[in-house]
């Protein structure tokens, strides 16, 4: 642990040399041939290595998406794992170009933190795990419970509002690795596991046992998780937007991995201006005109990515949050003109 | 030419000046401390240029806002209301809890160790090598995993909770349950007896000291100054009418509840710490006995003193001046490795303050510098307190 002391440290004291990558992160990054980006450690879904250390999840592959909006590349890109803790530093000290990350958009980090949220990859909730035979239906009966917790997160707020507000003492345990907090949740040395429910539902599959344990039915937050960029620069701010809203875009006016080269012949003026043959969107980014069409031709639209990563971890997309605007869900992207 | 002289004069002065030590040493010294002072401005400049570049917000008001979050363990009362300021005082005190606990039991068990190892027992000198040479040689942060999570992993469940004192004292994976003895006003005169009992002790010792000296007569010191730590608060207590409002943990549904709850996070942190820290220390406690010149030894029996005498007049005094300089060092090493708490969740400052609070506030720069200064502070603390004592018990060269 000493280590991430040492970096955060270096981070918070050595901040000096970033003022200079700080001014223009898309010229810096185009320099070096590939994009920093900071993921999680290991959140099936959202970000994770496999054996190999490939990188899969939704989290991973936006930053593919910006990768290769910008290259041309979707492998143009290293991923950095960070803890909840290192995660700001490492943004604002310019070890990492893009944070994204399981990260909830809040006011505060928002405005205090000196970076800017982005877009929301994914909306969530935080839940409650607990094993089944604690014979526990409901949030509500967890008085006096342990509570793991990973150190550093909105749930840590969120887990003390909700027992605060329903008048219940609760013993939290906190861990600064994810890893750490499902080991000695599974060890027994707390009753419940809170975070959002997104990850309990990818953690309780890597649980020795899963079915002895259960996720109850109560969403006790909003979390809007998204990617965020260091404040300061306009135009990397831009592109980190828009290579999101491109994704949900894509998906809207059905442009595919599969089809997208049909698609350049396409008819409609959307789909025309969105895959650079119509108007010169991309050059108000500072990338070639083709930009979407990239990011579609090696990632795929939004809800392939999502098809390829969350629903495998059992979190159905239709009806929920994360659908289009056009099915019900609040996906919705301003209009590419 | 009376010009030329001049010029002349003045560049032998200037060269002679160059060629002075003196005024070398002290030219090098000025210019090492202008490139300091100029480095650190350059630093805080910097600092204070790539906050404002970031939008950071900077200063230490953060401190009175309302922190948001619970924590675990706290030595005074603290809740998701209290402060960050709150945070900062229940980081330090878990972190002297640990550290100074565990300072008193590593010299205890270092100091038993490193005796144990020129023990003239084979077997006991052979145990104790073998204790200090694998504990020294695996990292303090494996120990740590190996006590937290293997240790926890044996422990059984609160439902099957081990019943160490049956309906008192409680073992199982959320921790250590004894009960909590709640005194009552009355007690106060028990604790002001046995403040007085040791002021007094103190006494009888330079008294006893003193008429040795004298009269060659010895005091049974020790065992009546015991005798008197038990028997004047026993009376005391009994007049006063004193008592005790124990509360027993009890089992709800989930947990213990009342008593007092040591957390497995610390008795690990603890249990790491001290193992780790004793094995150094009996290093040195055996380096400062052998250093002990084997004639001071003889010398000491052929005057006919006991054995307890010679150990404690003539061995340990001069073995302390060995022992105390490295021991201090050790002292600080354990309390700058419990900041190790955080891998295995123990709330100590690294944790609940430079964690959580740092992540929670964004104040990065405020929250490490105040934490490097809680560090800095304790370290030299200890450091003066063990200086003072080395003081007293070196040499004293006349």
């Amino acid at each position: 642990m000493n280590k991430k002391i040492v970096t955060i440290a270096l981070g918070a004291a050595l901040s000096l040399s970033a003022s200079a990558a700080m001014a223009d992160t898309l010229e810096d990054v185009q320099a070096k041939g590939y994009l920093q980006c900071g993921v999680a450690p290991s959140t099936p879904g959202f970000a994770s290595p496999d054996e190999n250390n490939n990188w899969s999840g939704i989290d991973v592959d936006y930053c593919r998406a910006m990768a290769a909006a910008i290259f041309d590349d979707p492998e143009a890109v290293r991923f950095t794992p960070l803890t909840s803790k290192e995660r700001f530093t490492a943004l604002s000290s310019g070890e990492i170009d893009v944070l994204s990350r399981t990260t909830t958009w809040t006011m505060s980090r928002d405005t205090n933190l000196g970076i800017s949220f982005t877009g929301v990859m994914f909306y969530d909730g935080q839940g409650f795990m607990v094993p089944k035979d604690l014979g526990v239906n409901s949030a509500l009966e967890l008085s006096d419970a342990a509570v793991c917790i990973e150190a550093g997160t909105t749930t840590e707020l969120n887990a003390a509002d909700y027992f605060a507000t329903n008048g219940m003492n609760y013993n939290p345990v906190v861990f600064e690795d994810q890893d750490e907090v499902v080991k000695a949740y599974d060890d027994g040395r707390c009753d419940v596991f809170t975070t959002d429910s997104s990850a309990l539902a990818a953690e309780r599959l890597s649980l020795a046992d899963p079915d002895s344990h259960k996720i109850l039915p109560e969403i006790i937050s909003k979390e809007p998780l998204g990617p965020s960029v260091r404040q300061g620069d306009d135009l990397w701010f831009n592109i980190s937007r828009w290579v999101y809203f491109a994704l949900l875009e894509a998906e809207e006016y059905g442009v595919t991995q599969a089809n997208v080269d049909e698609m350049l012949g396409s008819e409609n003026p959307s789909v025309r201006r969105l895959l650079g043959v119509e108007g010169e969107f991309g050059k108000a980014i500072g990338l070639s005109d083709d930009w979407a069409y990239r990011i579609i031709k090696h990632t795929g639209n939004y809800g392939e990515i999502y098809e390829r990563n969350v629903t495998p971890i059992g979190i159905d997309r239709a009806g929920s949050l994360n659908d289009l605007w056009t099915r019900g869900g609040l996906q919705y992207s301003p209009p590419i003109r | 030419m009376a010009k030329s002289q001049e010029q002349l004069q003045q560049s032998r002065s200037l060269s002679s000046l160059i060629y002075d030590p003196k005024f070398r040493s002290y030219a090098f010294q000025i210019l090492l401390l202008l490139v300091l002072v100029g480095f650190g401005w350059w630093i805080v400049q910097n600092t204070i240029v790539n906050l404002q570049a970031q939008n950071k917000t900077t200063g230490f008001d953060f401190l009175g806002v309302t922190s948001g979050f619970d924590i675990g363990f706290s030595l005074i009362e603290y809740s998701r209301s209290s402060t960050y300021l709150d945070v900062f005082i229940v980081g330090i005190l878990n972190t002297l809890l640990v550290a100074v606990t565990g300072i008193v039991l590593a010299t205890m068990l270092g100091f038993v160790l490193g005796v144990a190892r020129l023990s003239s027992n084979w077997i006991i000198a052979r145990m104790a090598t073998i204790y200090i040479e694998v504990i020294r040689n695996i990292p303090l942060l494996l120990q740590l995993f190996f006590w937290y999570f293997a240790v926890l992993k044996s422990m059984p469940s609160v439902r099957d909770s081990l019943e160490v004192i049956s309906g008192a004292v409680f073992l199982n994976n959320r921790g250590l349950y004894f009960p909590d003895p709640n005194p009552n006003d009355a007690f106060l005169w028990v604790q002001i007896a046995v403040v007085l009992v040791l002021i007094g002790g103190f006494f009888l010792q330079r008294w006893s000291v003193r008429r040795l000296e004298q009269t060659g007569e010895r005091f049974p010191y020790i065992p009546v100054f015991i005798g008197l730590l038990i028997v004047v608060p026993a009376i005391v207590w009994f007049i006063s009418g004193a008592g005790l409002d124990v509360s027993y943990p009890e089992r709800n549904r989930f947990n213990f509840q009342g008593g007092i709850q040591l957390p497995p996070e610390f008795v690990a942190l603890l249990f790491g710490l001290v193992i780790y820290t004793a094995a150094f220390i009996a290093e040195i406690v055996r380096a400062g006995i052998v250093s002990v010149n084997k004639g001071q030894t003889e010398a000491a029996q052929s005057l006919g003193l006991k054995d307890n005498d010679r150990l404690n007049l003539v061995v340990i005094p001069q073995a302390m001046r060995v022992i105390v300089p490295p021991l201090t060092s050790q002292y600080l090493n354990l309390t700058k490795n419990s900041s190790l708490a955080v891998a295995i969740g123990y709330p100590d400052i690294v944790n609940v303050f430079m964690g959580t609070a740092l992540n929670q506030s964004g104040k990065a720069v405020e929250v490490i510098f105040m934490t490097m200064a809680v560090y800095l502070t304790l370290s030299l603390l200890t450091s003066v307190i063990m200086n003072i004592y080395n003081a007293r018990i070196a040499l004293t060269e006349r």
